[in-house]
């Protein structure tokens, strides 16, 4: 083994999290009440605000000379079902100046839309429209809210937690028809997600009829 | 006399034409032959990606990016590997690190000669594709010499590389790089001056910097712009801090200038790859991670041990669960910055993991692009962004 064989990309790739902090204060100040809180982890710095400010808390990280993140990187969904606003829109930034990237976590439902950011950063166009598209959050201001990467016609937000995996329909050629026909989706064999999280102490599926023995009679 | 209707022409551009490069649908609305508006329809390759991957463990999950950006598979397994490993917080042996930049910069190779080529297709030239699918044959026989596989080799793992490389395959892959600086240069002589070639490329597609920045590119497009961002450089990953290699740059931001930093590319990462090349007769050792919670044993300790028995079956059921967190990993992909938004609640499940494919960000300044353009443009343009379907559409 060389003396090389210390080198980590843990060593090299996150920035020092002392230059996050600082950066972190700087925007704390710049934006005041409009930032929830700011923390750093795993080498990044995660911003979270309220959905209503997103444009300003975005223009401010673009427009800064101290921040400068110019480069639209992502606008991306996650899905918590169990909180009150389901959702968290994400934002990634980079800062190709100060060779830095920044996370901008925003809370929505799929009643309240999120203000666009789409005439801060142009590049946000198709991501906002995928992130309509795969989980139904929508955003005002948005030029061109179609669906993007699902079928013409699709049903439904497929990212959500609650969306099978295996869907509601699929399609065929109908040779009959002649063309393609959509059909609820029908297994040949069932899906399988296996609870693998504790072989050990074996596994917690409710068989059909298990509640029954639970009921009082 | 009636006063005439003037409507524009609206043409479909797609999604089975051999200048879409895969199965992109352009709805084109024309005024003459210049074109006013461009809507791309994408989604035609889309397969979920990013919900199969939540109904799987970490290791299982990896598969799937080699079916992204299908040209260069093992570019995308890297910027997973490397997002795993720093919520997992797991070092790479040195020896691990240098395959994966070999890996990679076979990746951009094969990657960029597909490109180059078929965008000379794209303006009427058909030798160069068949000259540059030669090299990458052999490209693809060292990704199936050491994964078994030409294409969707699954090779990189969280924590190392799957399998080592035989001593033999590296002094293929050194003696190949000499003969590729040939058969570049060939490539170059029927390109780069050629009369046909400048007219369809010189001052097409022109994005200025900031408009670069702004729309979200990445890689050889906001380099032709004349940015020095390279994330091997700027935020260097693995072992890309101790190579040797440089960083070319355009200056007027279209087809032409991308075209000839893509062919510098290749060189360099020729370069990088001899470099690793060295290193690895001299850099024995693991190709995996001590830590027998991420990386498995061994075949043959799994057939003699306990404990590697143990290990393996408990790696490839259950998998490893990963600590609570959210990271975002990059990695210079031959097309741009390939990032991985990795989602984890503790569990040996990713909870959701977002692709974020340079051709995506680039594909959707197409309408801004091409605006004002003649149609014939278009496909200089599609094929100087670089698209490949399987990363745009997931």
């Amino acid at each position: 083994m060389s003396e090389g064989s210390n080198v980590s990309p843990h060593d090299v790739l996150p920035a020092p999290t002392a230059h996050l902090r600082a950066l972190a204060a700087h925007v704390a100040t710049g934006l005041g009440a409009k930032l929830i809180s700011a923390s750093v982890a795993f080498g990044e710095l995660t911003l979270l605000c309220e959905a209503t400010e997103i444009v300003d808390v975005v223009t401010f990280l673009r427009d800064d000379p101290e921040c400068r993140f110019v480069c639209f990187i992502d606008v991306c969904g996650v899905d918590w079902p169990a909180r009150e606003k389901r959702f968290d829109v994400v934002y990634h930034l980079l800062s190709p100046y100060k060779n830095t990237r920044i996370r901008v976590k925003v809370e929505a439902d799929d009643e309240t839309p999120v203000p666009s950011i789409t005439g801060v950063f142009p590049g946000a166009l198709w991501f906002e429209r995928e992130a309509y598209d795969l989980f139904g959050m929508l955003f005002t201001g948005h030029p061109d809210l179609r669906r993007l990467l699902t079928d013409y016609g699709f049903e439904g937000h497929p990212l959500r937690k609650d969306f099978p995996t295996t869907g509601f329909v699929e399609v065929r050629y109908d040779d009959e028809a002649k063309r393609v026909v959509y059909e609820p989706v029908r297994l040949n064999q069932e899906f399988r997600n296996f609870d693998f999280l504790s072989p050990w102490e074996g596994t917690d599926y409710v068989l059909p009829g298990d509640e029954k023995a639970k009921q009082p009679n | 006399m009636a006063e005439q209707d003037i409507r524009n022409f609206t043409i479909n551009f797609g999604p089975q034409h051999p200048a879409a490069h895969g199965v992109l649908r352009l709805i084109l609305e024309l005024d003459g032959e210049v074109v006013e508006r461009v809507d791309p329809h994408i989604g035609l390759l889309h397969r979920g990606t990013e919900k199969l991957i939540e109904t799987k463990t970490y290791l299982q999950a990896m598969p799937y990016f080699d079916r992204l950006d299908y040209v260069a598979p093992m570019n995308q397994e890297h910027a997973f590997c490397l997002g795993v490993e720093r919520l997992l917080g797991v070092e790479v042996p040195i020896r691990a690190q240098l395959i994966r930049v070999l890996y990679c910069e076979i990746g951009r190779i094969l990657s960029h000669l597909l490109n180059v080529t078929t965008q000379a297709m794209d303006v009427g030239a058909l030798t160069p594709p068949l000259w540059g699918f030669e090299e990458r044959e052999k490209l693809m026989v060292f990704y199936e010499r050491a994964s078994g596989s030409r294409m969707h080799a699954a090779y990189f793992r969280p924590g190392g590389v799957h399998q080592d490389l035989p001593p033999e395959l590296i002094e293929d892959i050194d003696r190949w790089c000499d003969g590729f600086f040939v058969a570049l240069a060939d490539i170059d002589r029927l390109l780069t001056d050629n009369r046909i070639f400048k007219q369809r490329n010189v001052d097409i597609g022109v994005v200025p910097l900031d408009e670069a920045f702004a729309w979200g590119f990445s890689g050889v497009m906001v380099r032709g712009s004349g940015a020095a961002w390279d994330l091997r450089k700027s935020q260097p990953y693995e072992c890309y801090a101790d190579m040797d290699f440089d960083i070319p740059i355009g200056k007027n931001g279209d087809n032409y200038d991308r075209y000839l930093i893509r062919m510098e590319e290749m060189r360099q990462s020729a370069r990088i790859m001899k470099q690793a090349c060295a290193r690895l007769r001299t850099e024995r050792g693991r190709i995996a991670t001590l830590d027998g919670k991420v990386a498995p044993p061994k075949r043959s300790e799994m057939k003699r041990s306990m404990e590697g028995l143990i290990h393996h079956f408990k790696l490839y059921t259950e998998g490893y669960r990963v600590p609570e967190g959210e990271v975002y990993a990059a990695v210079e992909a031959p097309k741009g910055e390939f990032g991985v938004y990795l989602v984890s609640d503790g569990t040996n499940k990713p909870y959701r993991c977002k692709i974020r494919a340079p051709g995506f960000a680039h594909l959707q300044a197409m309408d801004h692009l091409c605006k004002g353009v003649m149609l014939a443009d278009v496909s200089a343009i599609l094929g100087s962004i670089d698209i490949v379907f399987g990363e745009v559409d997931r």
